[in-house]
């Protein structure tokens, strides 16, 4: 079984699944439940000013079925006294002494982080991860995501953090900035040990169209929350991996954050660059036992891949993120349909036709090309039709020279594996940069063309 | 035993049957998957006698760790691959799924474990359970079935040395030789039995005890015996003209059909005579192997019949038909003792009324009302008692018997169960040995 244990910055974790900083790490007697449960570390619910909150405080997008694709939340920090919040990490690390705890931490004036932070680490912290992130509530009072969106002021708050910390300071970032980047140097440039990333993105989640509110519902009022879960992940994952390729930004490890539900994104996370992974949402949703199958099933996955520890799959998948400029443009693939896999639903066909590219039909006819296609003459029609084995006479073909191969008929095909893109050999390598160098970036048809 | 599967016959009239539940696609899989709300203190699992975390492995399957679901799959059960495919899961887990409440389908959840399961069996798979050293204690097992293959089988792998003892020539019991082919054929029981037996599972084939080795023995030797020898023959109607040819036990009929009748045997008009689940079996198989006619006979009313619902549903849907409140009293034969009907007389309770006699023509009668004892193995080991039915006494929640050193588990202490409760059995005991200082 492979080696999950990881070193963040010297705080040394059994695995890399943390809860993040949110409702599940809210309290010692929580965060315990979850060490028990597999844990390896939390990031505890954001220490400072005890705060009052509002009543309702969650609402979701639900995509067909599936409840919860994305969260939205207008909660703040803590409510309860930091004295007792700090008698529970006290507690918790007693008693786990194995197990990570962060002190997630959100205050104003130098001398406010000085306090906090000495009374976290006194407490026994590992660590601690400053919240310039939260973009509702907190933000309008000076703090949580106006501090990230500010490259200075996140500078210098860092910068005061680790005079005063002895254990290690992670940043965690806003997505709501226009580079990431620009805020991830901002951070290193402070002094930061690490990153955390991202935190909740600024949203409107949906409108009670009789009440004429947004959701979440405070009576007849709302206000903007911060929206989190599966649907925001691939935003965190451009924000990490913009993040591990950076050489300044890059120099720290990185905590990925958004919408990791099981192993699988966990490893997606973790082959862009990311150290540990946090997790609200799907513990929001499932519980804490959902942490067995991510411990499980990344441990299937490096044996089945051969890697001996989880930090050999760290940062594997950050080299082929590249510019576009520097992608192959003589790469060709074309779409294949499993006949007999096909149920005949035809969804593939309607999607090429009025969002690509025209290039898949029915029947046993030769058919008309669409006036703007790259080949003269007819699609035509495979001799003898393919007949499927439960489709019929309903299976698409593929009119495979004008296919651009651009993946969509796959991605609307509700049958796994019944549609495939194969590639096409023989094509010459080059890219768009490679055209701009040689003075060949100007095609036909330009603006001042006609 | 590694390669059990040889000891068959090619050519077996089972192999004709079609797979009624085929194995998912990965896509199948993990839309039915996707499915599962995961429930927390899941129905599911109460229902379950092996108490398999049905909604882990199903939440398995949709992350993509298959192997992880089926080891949690054979940490509750190491029968998980046929009781996927043979558990009624319309009366089990799926039957308490939450969707039911709410009027939908129910989870397929036998066809998930078996897409996890089946795939964990596959030839060249690393082992889910790698054997742990030798603990130098020993088991034996009497009978080769569900019960007993559990027992071994978990203590195998924690490092026992388990050897069973089985008088037929092939391991598997009712799982090798009595599912509906259906559902399960012999050569799938004896691929997951050579699974097992990775664990480091000895077999004694063709040894009867208290015939070729005693009782004694096995107290002497082991550490421990457990008693896992399923049911006896099957039981007689006790009717003029019954003992010939043209009547047989159900049983023993399907036992023929999975592992000795050739696939090109034609079936003429059958009557089953009996209101089980094996009378059904016998009936849908014989219905779908292209009998000519198929008649279940019982002396009951449907709604007293002990079989499944929805087996019987399936069955007269492939052309079983039920006759009802009829109470066999001859078997009639022609001077050449050929069979041409079972005479039946109207049953009132189920019992016959006088002067209602009529005759149902066929070609074979088979029976179906039960098997008996095997009281015999009881005298080989001190302590161990029968109750007044002849089942072997043992604690429902640990298995042991009378006798401290022997346990017993499966259809010899239940009268006749699923292969799930049989499972259930033998690793309760396992575990409770297990708990045991070695």
């Amino acid at each position: 079984m492979a080696d999950l244990s990881i070193d963040f910055c010297g705080i040394k974790s059994p695995n890399p699944f943390w809860l993040a900083s949110a409702p599940p790490a809210n309290s010692g007697e929580q965060v315990m439940r979850a060490f028990d449960a597999g844990w390896g570390g939390a990031v505890w619910k954001t220490l400072g000013d005890p705060i009052m909150n509002v009543s309702s405080r969650f609402a979701a997008v639900d995509l067909g079925t599936y409840k919860m694709m994305g969260l939205n939340n207008i909660e703040l920090i803590t409510d309860r006294p930091l004295s007792v919040n700090l008698k529970e990490i006290y507690e918790v690390k007693k008693r786990y002494p194995k197990n990570v705890v962060i002190a997630s931490l959100m205050t104003e004036t130098r001398d406010d982080w000085r306090v906090l932070i000495k009374k976290c680490e006194d407490a026994g912290a590992d660590g601690l991860e400053l919240n310039f992130g939260c973009p509702h509530g907190m933000c309008e009072r000076g703090m949580g995501s106006s501090v990230g969106q500010e490259p200075k002021l996140l500078t210098e708050i860092t910068s005061w953090t680790k005079e005063f910390a002895k254990t290690p300071v992670l940043v965690k970032l806003t997505p709501n900035t226009g580079d990431i980047v620009e805020a991830g140097q901002a951070a290193v440039a402070g002094g930061c040990d690490g990153i955390s990333l991202i935190n909740t993105i600024k949203s409107i989640i949906g409108i009670d169209l009789d009440a004429m509110v947004p959701y979440p519902k405070v009576g007849k009022q709302s206000t903007n929350g911060g929206y989190c879960g599966p649907a925001v992940k691939p935003i965190a994952l451009h924000m990490v991996a913009a993040l591990a390729r950076d050489a300044q930004a890059g120099k720290v490890p990185i905590s990925g954050i958004g919408g990791v539900s099981n192993w699988r994104d966990a490893a997606e996370f973790i082959a862009l660059g990311s150290t540990s992974v946090q997790v609200c949402t799907a513990v929001m949703h499932y519980g804490y036992r959902i942490v067995e199958d991510m411990i499980d099933g990344l441990s299937e996955f490096l044996d089945a891949k051969g890697m001996k520890s989880v930090s050999e799959l760290r940062g594997k998948a950050v080299g082929a993120y590249e510019e576009w400029g520097d992608l192959d443009l003589g790469h060709k693939i074309v779409a294949k349909i499993d006949k007999d896999k096909c149920i005949g639903c035809q969804l593939c066909v309607t999607a090429c036709h009025d969002g690509a590219h025209q290039c898949i039909f029915t029947g046993a006819e030769d058919r008309d090309r669409p006036p703007q296609a790259h080949h003269p003459g007819k699609a035509k029609a495979p001799t003898p039709l393919p007949l499927g084995k439960h489709a019929g006479d309903r299976v698409p073909w593929v009119d495979e020279p004008e296919c651009v191969g651009c993946n969509l008929c796959q991605l609307v095909c509700p049958v796994s594996g019944c549609i495939s893109m194969e590639e096409v050999p023989g094509g010459k390598r080059e890219t768009w940069n490679d055209r701009v160098r040689e003075g060949r970036d100007k095609l036909p048809g330009g603006i001042h063309e006609g | 035993m590694n390669d059990l599967v040889s000891l068959l016959k090619k050519d077996r009239l089972e192999t004709q049957l079609p797979d009624k539940k085929p194995l998912y696609g990965e896509g199948e899989a993990k839309a039915e998957a996707e499915r599962c709300l995961y429930c927390v203190d899941a129905p599911c699992v109460k229902a379950c006698p092996t108490e398999i975390d049905i909604p882990t492995f199903i939440k398995k399957i949709a992350s993509g760790n298959v192997r992880g679901a089926a080891r949690t799959i054979f940490e509750q059960n190491l029968l998980g691959y046929s009781c996927a495919r043979v558990c009624p899961v319309e009366v089990l887990c799926a039957g308490d799924c939450v969707y039911n409440a709410w009027g939908r389908e129910p989870i397929q959840i036998g066809r998930l474990q078996r897409f996890a399961t089946e795939a964990a069996l596959q030839p060249g798979q690393k082992m889910l359970f790698p054997p742990k050293p030798k603990n130098g204690r020993k088991v034996a097992a009497v009978g080769a079935g569900p019960a007993s293959l559990a027992f071994c089988g978990h203590l195998a792998a924690e490092g026992f040395a388990a050897t069973m003892y089985e008088r037929y020539a092939v391991p598997g019991g009712l799982n090798t030789w009595g599912i509906a082919p259906y559902k399960l054929l012999a050569s799938d029981s004896l691929a997951e039995i050579e699974w097992v037996g990775k664990m480091g599972v000895d077999y004694r084939m063709g040894v009867e005890i208290g015939k070729d080795v005693t009782g004694q023995k096995l107290l002497d030797e082991y550490e421990a015996v457990f008693i896992g020898v399923g049911l006896g023959e099957d039981s007689k109607l006790g009717v003029p003209g019954e003992d010939g040819p043209g009547v047989v036990g159900a049983v023993e009929w399907i036992r023929q059909m999975k592992l000795e009748k050739p696939a090109s045997e034609k079936l003429g008009r059958v009557i089953v005579v009996g209101g089980g689940n094996t009378a059904i079996d016998v009936a849908r198989e014989c219905a779908l192997l292209g009998a000519e006619d198929v008649a279940m006979v019982y002396r009951r009313s449907k709604a007293d019949m002990s079989g499944y619902a929805h087996e019987l549903e399936a069955g007269r849907k492939e052309g079983v038909r039920l006759v009802e409140n009829a109470v066999p009293v001859a078997v009639v034969r022609d001077a050449a003792g050929k069979i041409t009907a079972l005479r039946v007389a109207k049953g009132a309770s189920g019992k016959a009324v006088p002067g209602t006699e009529h005759d149902l023509p066929c070609d074979l009668v088979a029976l179906a009302i039960g098997q008996s004892k095997l009281c015999e193995i009881a005298k080989q080991f001190p302590g161990v008692e029968l109750d007044d039915k002849g089942r072997i006494v043992a604690d429902p929640k640990t298995g042991q018997t009378g006798n401290p050193k022997v346990y017993a588990g499966g259809d010899c202490i239940n009268g006749g169960k699923e292969v799930v409760n049989a499972v259930a059995d033998g690793r309760n005991a396992a575990r409770h040995l297990l708990a045991k200082k070695g």
